[in-house]
């Protein structure tokens, strides 16, 4: 198969897009590809994380937006959609991550297995977010000891976790 | 001027420390990534903006905080050439985002080189250590401590559910990439590598080869990381890499017992070959000689070659790239000159030794 573009060269390169169930494919040669850059998907230079993560993220809109009006999620503080995150692959300010809400939660979960941070907490304004930790860890303590009927140990508990809680809201 | 220091040697000061293992893992590196809280992330930010998390973040070396760390000093990217800025990225020193696409940025960078703080990359704040041989723990370590001391003095984007916010959500969580550079000769030449590497992907963890756009590993030089940054405390990230880390030294480890077992002949002979051509050679492009400088190191790691140094190895893997030819014959070169000027250069720091030492046994 020659390349579509040059019509010299052997194509070495094939593309296949589909959009919307419509299929498009193309074939070309790895110079005309190297030319077109950035405009092929996967083709030498072109290809960063930030366009696979774009791939990745398409996925989201498809099925759950159709037409809503609330379907175009925006960060308040930047202005960022989410379809324009979609596309860039990165986000434009820390406040997107509050707007753009539980809806990132598969893209999460696709890129690193998790949804949720365990590690590091900064020292200076981490202190309440430590303290809720702890009183996590407490909970499931008591329920286990609730399970095993041990339930002094569970009472004991108990006072620990309203302890911290109190805490927490003079703070 | 004192870029000018940085941009000079081929070898920073750091790696002419012996670290574990330094035979198989040339070098151990953590970075994490911080942003500031109220300001918008690099590519958004106004130049007004970036400006100010500059000048908040750069605060925190001019006023001695990180003297506990050692001496620093800051550099303003955009009072470097483009050669200049070229070799850091050579020599790891900073990222080729920061190099080309900062606006205000700027790198503190500790005196021997093992640390370098980026400003203004893609996140606001990216620190980087980095270790001879094998050493990610101690890399963390480092990378954390001064991570305190950032915070101490400015407020990060800390999320309770997310975690550390980081412009791209590759990073969000710990913010952290520990990576080790690895030299597989033998796993390359006994055809074991694309199994390994298939199942290094499956553990959470990414490989790279060095320098290479893409995936093809120049040299047998391979840069395995970890993928996840949240949900897995840091511990567990360091942890999983040193881990498989471990065991691919063995596998590589194995591999040239295997190698020296079965045909040692015919390697000392491609060993010897590519150090008679690494020796002679007139034009010598940058692939080839990735290739061959990976059989002499092998060849000086088996006790093969014994007059040369597996330092000035090191030393010509980073000298024989495009920028740091170009800087260090202070003119631009095309393709052609810039293969003779490599030749010249390997020739120089391999032939003097032979003759001085007259090993050959």
């Amino acid at each position: 198969m020659l390349c579509q573009e040059c019509g010299k060269r052997p194509a070495t390169l094939h593309f296949t897009k589909i959009v919307n169930g419509e299929k498009t494919e193309f074939h070309i040669c790895e110079a005309c590809a190297r030319e077109r850059g950035e405009g092929i998907p996967g083709a030498p230079n072109g290809f960063s994380i930030h366009s696979l993560l774009s791939g990745l993220m398409d996925f989201e809109p498809a099925g759950s937006l159709a037409g809503t009006k609330q379907a175009v999620p925006r960060c308040e503080e930047c202005g960022l959609t989410y379809s324009q995150f979609s596309k860039l692959g990165r986000f434009g300010c820390s406040s997107c991550y509050k707007h753009f809400g539980e809806r990132l939660d598969p893209l999460l979960k696709r890129v690193h297995g998790n949804t949720v941070h365990v590690g590091k907490i900064p020292r200076r304004s981490g202190g309440r977010i430590q303290t809720q930790r702890e009183i996590d860890r407490l909970r499931q303590e008591m329920k286990n000891s609730i399970q095993k009927e041990e339930f002094e140990a569970a009472a004991k508990l108990r006072d620990k976790i309203r302890e911290l809680e109190k805490q927490i809201k003079e703070a | 001027m004192a870029a000018n220091r940085f941009a000079q040697t081929a070898l920073s000061e750091w790696m002419k420390g012996d670290g574990p293992d330094s035979d198989i893992v040339f070098s151990s590196r953590v970075r994490i990534a911080r942003n500031l809280h109220n300001y918008p992330f690099p590519i958004l930010a106004t130049s007004q903006q970036s400006a100010e998390v500059m000048s908040k973040l750069a605060s925190v070396a001019q006023e001695g905080k990180l003297e506990p760390i050692g001496p620093f000093e800051t550099i303003v990217l955009s009072d470097l050439s483009e050669l200049e800025r070229r070799v850091l990225v050579e020599k790891h020193l900073i990222s080729p985002a920061l190099a080309n696409e900062a606006r205000a940025g700027a790198v503190v960078m500790s005196e021997n080189e093992s640390v370098s703080i980026m400003i203004n990359e893609e996140d606001h704040l990216r620190i980087q250590c980095l270790y001879p041989g094998f050493q990610v723990q101690e890399a963390w370590k480092l990378a954390s401590k001064i991570d305190d001391i950032y915070e101490e003095a400015v407020d990060y984007a800390f999320d309770e559910r997310r975690g550390f916010l980081t412009s791209c959500p590759t990073n969000v969580g710990t913010g952290i990439r520990a990576s080790v550079m690895m030299h597989l000769p033998a796993l390359v030449l006994t055809h074991q590598i694309n199994r390994i590497l298939s199942a290094i992907t499956q553990v959470g963890l990414a490989v790279r080869g060095l320098y290479g756009e893409g995936s093809e590993a120049l040299g047998n030089l391979f840069q395995i990381s970890n993928q996840i940054t949240l949900g897995q405390s840091e511990d567990e990230i360091i942890d999983n890499l040193h881990g498989v880390v471990r065991q691919i030294i063995e596998h590589e480890k194995a591999a040239r017992e295997r190698l020296q077992a079965e045909s040692r002949l015919r390697l000392e002979d491609r060993v010897m070959r590519s150090y008679g051509i690494l020796s002679h050679a007139a034009i010598m492009d940058s692939k080839e000689s990735a290739q061959r400088l990976s059989d002499v190191r092998l060849g000086i790691d088996l006790g093969m070659i014994r007059e040369v140094s597996p330092q000035v190895m090191n030393e010509l893997m980073v000298m024989t790239q495009p920028g740091f030819l170009q800087q260090a014959f202070e003119e631009k070169l095309n393709t052609e000159q810039r293969d003779a000027r490599r030749a010249d250069l390997i020739r120089s720091r391999l032939l003097p030794v032979t003759h001085d030492g007259g090993a050959y046994e």
